[in-house]
């Protein structure tokens, strides 16, 4: 099971990927639409992504609830232990 | 006692012959939508790639716009309407269930003299894939020896302007090709298939018996949940269209041509992503000019691309279908 700095770096990676936003830009504290530049759309595209890495299911419903990246975090950490 | 039946024949292999489109004459941008859902041009070319799109008048009807792409696709395959066995045409948007607009754009063509088969297709914005291989099929089959397949939609009339979420993407046209006998395969394998557990995540909003039924009721429109439609084509959609080249045992790198529906910009380039579609193979975005046209889409991009001399004629091309059932189709197939 991946720990709470794995995930961080491993989001990190999908936004960079997604959003060209700098690797350590992605912080715990930071908004997803308001400091890394992730709309709706791409947040769907991070959400394909971390489905796939962390061997998770985000359902869309639980997607809105995702604010900030440690919202993300938080929720794949709790996912994952299930 | 048993007679013994003779069977149909078949052509060895099937291929796209000609293509033709029509757009229609009245260019709409995102100016003037953007007023009624409280967006910019910039929001809307932002989430989805298009800047303009093309809205059908009144004379330009679905059986017109048809008639004008199939007698271009005609034309540039060298076929006569005579030699055309079948007429498939694929749309959602001809307001009237009953009878088949294919009979009447058939004779009106002069389709097998007038007298081809013909029928309609409900496959939404895979309606050109879904069309492509019953032509396919048809032929090899030794049911029609030539095939028009139209993709037609003038889903400006069930376009709800004050929807932010689907005012901006829908446009009109028709895009049909011919489809013939050909001594090497030129229609792959399709890869295709059906999600109805996800029906109502694009749906026309009313029902016709909603309408007749229900003094309140409006006039229906599509509408869809773009999110989730989102997801679903970015993830499940790439995977088809690996499906589709491994079916056809053709490398990623080998295409000439990648000419996905265009459902929306952000979603092709997902797509190219998650294929690792080599950056020197071209990539279909009529969208940018001609929105979301449906079952039209592939087949205007199609002849776009030949046409800018962008992909090659006898090129190498994946197409891809998606959209409201949900349903999908994805072959690769030669460019005529």
């Amino acid at each position: 099971m991946a720990s709470q700095e794995e995930i961080l770096a491993g989001l990190a990676e999908i936004v960079n990927e997604i959003a060209g936003t700098e690797v350590e830009d992605v912080q715990l504290d930071k908004s997803f639409t308001e400091d890394l530049d992730i709309d709706s759309l791409s947040m769907v595209e991070v959400v394909v992504a971390a489905e796939e890495k962390f061997d998770v299911k985000i359902p869309d419903d639980d997607v809105k609830g995702l604010r900030t990246v440690g919202d993300a975090v938080n929720y794949i950490l709790n996912a994952s232990g299930k | 006692m048993t007679a013994s039946i003779r069977p149909a024949v078949g052509a060895p292999h099937a291929r796209i012959w000609g293509v033709g489109g029509y757009r229609p004459v009245r260019v709409v941008p995102n100016s003037e939508l953007i007023e009624r859902i409280d967006s910019s041009d910039e929001w809307i070319q932002s989430r989805s790639g298009i800047k303009t799109r093309r809205w059908a008048n009144d004379e330009e009807t679905v059986a017109e716009m048809s008639i004008a792409a199939a007698g271009k696709a005609l034309a540039h395959a060298g076929i006569s309407a005579d030699q055309v066995g079948c007429v498939i045409v694929s749309t959602v948007t001809h307001l009237k269930q009953t009878p088949a607009i294919a009979t009447e754009i058939a004779y009106r063509l002069g389709a097998g003299g007038g007298r081809a088969a013909a029928f309609d297709v409900s496959a939404a914005c895979a309606g050109f894939c879904y069309g492509l291989t019953l032509a396919n099929d048809l032929i090899r089959g030794g049911s029609a020896e030539y095939v028009l397949v139209i993709g037609v939609e003038r889903l400006s009339d069930l376009t709800n302007p004050d929807d932010r979420g689907t005012a901006f993407i829908f446009g009109d046209g028709a895009g049909a090709v011919v489809v013939g006998p050909s001594d090497v395969p030129g229609i792959g394998p399709v890869v295709w298939g059906s999600d109805g557990s996800n029906s109502e995540a694009i749906e026309q909003t009313e029902s016709w018996e909603e309408l007749r039924d229900n003094a309140e009721a409006t006039f229906p429109t599509l509408r869809m949940e773009g999110q989730k439609v989102f997801r679903w084509a970015v993830w499940e959609m790439a995977k088809v269209c690996k499906e589709a080249l491994d079916a056809a045992g053709v490398a990623v790198g080998e295409l000439d041509a990648f000419i996905p529906h265009q459902a929306n910009m952000r979603i092709t380039d997902a797509m190219i992503k998650a294929l690792q579609l080599p950056a020197e193979v071209p990539v279909a975005r009529d969208i940018a000019e001609s929105g979301n046209t449906s079952a039209a889409s592939i087949p205007l991009a199609m002849e776009r691309m030949l046409e800018t001399g962008e992909a090659p004629s006898g090129g190498t091309a994946l197409v891809m279908g998606f959209g409201a059932g949900l349903v999908y189709a994805g072959q690769v197939i030669t460019l005529p």
